[in-house]
């Protein structure tokens, strides 16, 4: 999942890229650089939700922390 | 080829020049202290000494290759053709500035301007990466930024590259307008302590079983305010050079940016005092701190061409932003943030771009320039996040960049420096101690 979010950061720059160089018209290149953001901001989304702190967090503590808590 | 046309100084522009980036180490202190401030007591040194190192570093990189990759206008580079049109994306100057005259040309102002911007863009990171990163790691970290992913987008905004020829090219606006280093410096070094802050995870105890984040208070508020001060000194410096050196400004203009600089500032640390206080019945410190250097980060971009009320409105929505993201990275995306470098630097430069396509006057209106800058912005997402991302993400499977559970707990002034800050001060919270 991550992979492929930093895959749809990498895709939504490509889209904005060939719109610069390969679109002639205004509006043209409005839409796909509007287009390539769109990708974008769905790639951060995805890369943000693989990352977001997991309650098993917890399980990465230190382990006489975890024996004292049992204790 | 389109060579974008270097720069010309008159002597007293550069003069002034010379005496404005004087100015930029205050604010390098100004960041080193607030991020100092708003870590804990038994990692102070650490921050501070982390500081040091990584401007040390990021100067000696950026003299080895740094220049060789972002070069100036005008100067020697590497060009792709692409749709009829000729694409300047990377320098091609000589490692350790060889054959650069350092005689006061705009050229070597330049230089010296940037071996401090890369130094402020390393710093930025530090706040994120707050209480649980590795000094050595922070060296690695800062060399590739200093070395690669700086550079290369400095190039590109500043060095004459591909979005600073979509004017030229594709006749958007003036093409991509940073003046002050919105994007170059801070949206860089804002999205690099995401990459830190993802890489590295919360810090321990930050987050409980059911993943609610506890508060864990910045040590020292009165250090946060005063590198407040001090920043704003420092930006006064940054924006006016960067804006003579990246964006032809007069030195009649270096009144404005300073009066844009001061509101933007200004009215983001009002904003910001104001939402907290409305929202938590007293203001609170150290987001209103943030607020105002989230002003000063956002006034950058368009600091030479914005009219003064205008700085006001990106001051205000700066500082509004900064403490909504703030809230919204801890709570809803789980990301521990400590000094609130992403909100702060990568979402308030990111406002500055923007408001540069909505906001600025140019002598000469051309049509464009908001979809330059936003073009700019995908760039910055699209390429420069993935990229500090990638490289941090390798530098930290070979060597880890996190501390050890022990060194956390204990504090990294003791664990990594072998002394506290506060010597006297030995009892601090424990928040691995069930209450």
């Amino acid at each position: 999942m991550k992979l492929a979010g930093f895959l749809l950061l990498l895709a939504g720059w490509a889209i904005v890229l060939a719109a610069v160089a390969m679109l002639a018209s205004a509006g043209q290149r409005t839409i796909f650089v509007l287009a390539g953001i769109s990708v974008e901001i769905l790639g951060l989304a995805l890369v943000a939700r693989t990352h977001r702190a997991l309650p098993e967090e917890r399980d990465k503590l230190p382990a006489d922390r975890l024996r004292g808590e049992k204790a | 080829m389109t060579f974008l046309p270097a720069p010309v100084l008159s002597a007293t522009a550069a003069a002034l020049c010379v005496v404005l980036i004087f100015l930029v180490p205050c604010a390098a202190a100004g960041l080193s202290l607030i991020n100092a401030g708003l870590g804990r007591s038994r990692s102070a040194a650490h921050a501070m000494m982390a500081s040091l190192c990584a401007l040390a570093i990021a100067a000696l990189v950026y003299f080895v290759c740094g220049f060789a990759w972002q070069g100036f206008p005008g100067q020697p580079a590497h060009f792709l053709m692409a749709g009829g049109k000729s694409w300047d994306w990377i320098a091609a100057q000589p490692f350790f500035l060889r054959g650069l005259k350092l005689d006061g040309s705009p050229a070597s102002l330049a230089v010296w301007l940037q071996m401090l911007s890369v130094g402020l863009a390393a710093l930025i990171p530090l706040g994120a990466g707050a209480d649980r990163w590795r000094l050595s790691a922070i060296c690695a970290s800062t060399a590739l930024l200093a070395g690669w992913t700086y550079p290369l987008f400095a190039h590109w905004a500043w060095g004459g590259g591909w979005l600073a020829q979509l004017g030229v090219n594709c006749g958007l606006g003036h093409g991509f307008v940073d003046a002050g280093g919105s994007g170059a410096i801070q949206v860089v070094g804002g999205l690099t302590a995401l990459a830190i802050a993802w890489i590295l995870g919360p810090r321990r105890g930050k987050y409980s079983a059911k993943g609610m984040p506890s508060a864990i208070p910045g040590h020292n508020v009165v250090l946060v305010v005063f590198g407040c001060l001090l920043a704003w000194l420092g930006w006064l410096g940054l924006n006016s050079a960067g804006a003579i050196l990246f964006t032809d400004a007069d030195i009649g203009r270096v009144v404005l940016i300073a009066i844009n600089t001061t509101l933007a500032a200004t009215s983001a640390g009002m904003t910001a005092a104001l939402i907290t206080r409305l929202r938590f019945s007293k203001p609170d410190s150290s987001l209103t701190a943030n607020g105002w250097i989230g002003g000063l980060v956002a006034s950058s971009a368009g600091c030479a061409l914005l009219p003064p009320a205008e700085a006001i409105v990106v001051g205000m929505v700066a500082g509004a932003l900064v403490i909504f993201s703030v809230e919204w990275f801890e709570f809803g995306l789980r990301v521990d943030d400590p000094g609130g470098a992403i909100s702060v630097h990568a979402l308030s430069g990111i406002w500055g771009l923007l408001a540069v396509g909505l906001f600025a006057r140019f002598p000469d209106q051309a049509s464009g320039q908001l979809l330059a800058q936003l073009i700019g912005i995908a760039t910055l997402v699209g390429f420069v996040l993935p990229l500090t991302y990638g490289l941090n993400w390798l530098l930290d499977r070979f060597y880890p960049q996190r501390v050890a559970p022990e060194g956390e707990r204990q504090g990294m002034d003791l664990h990594e420096l072998g002394a506290d800050a506060y010597p006297e001060f030995t009892i601090h919270s424990e928040e691995f101690t069930p209450h």
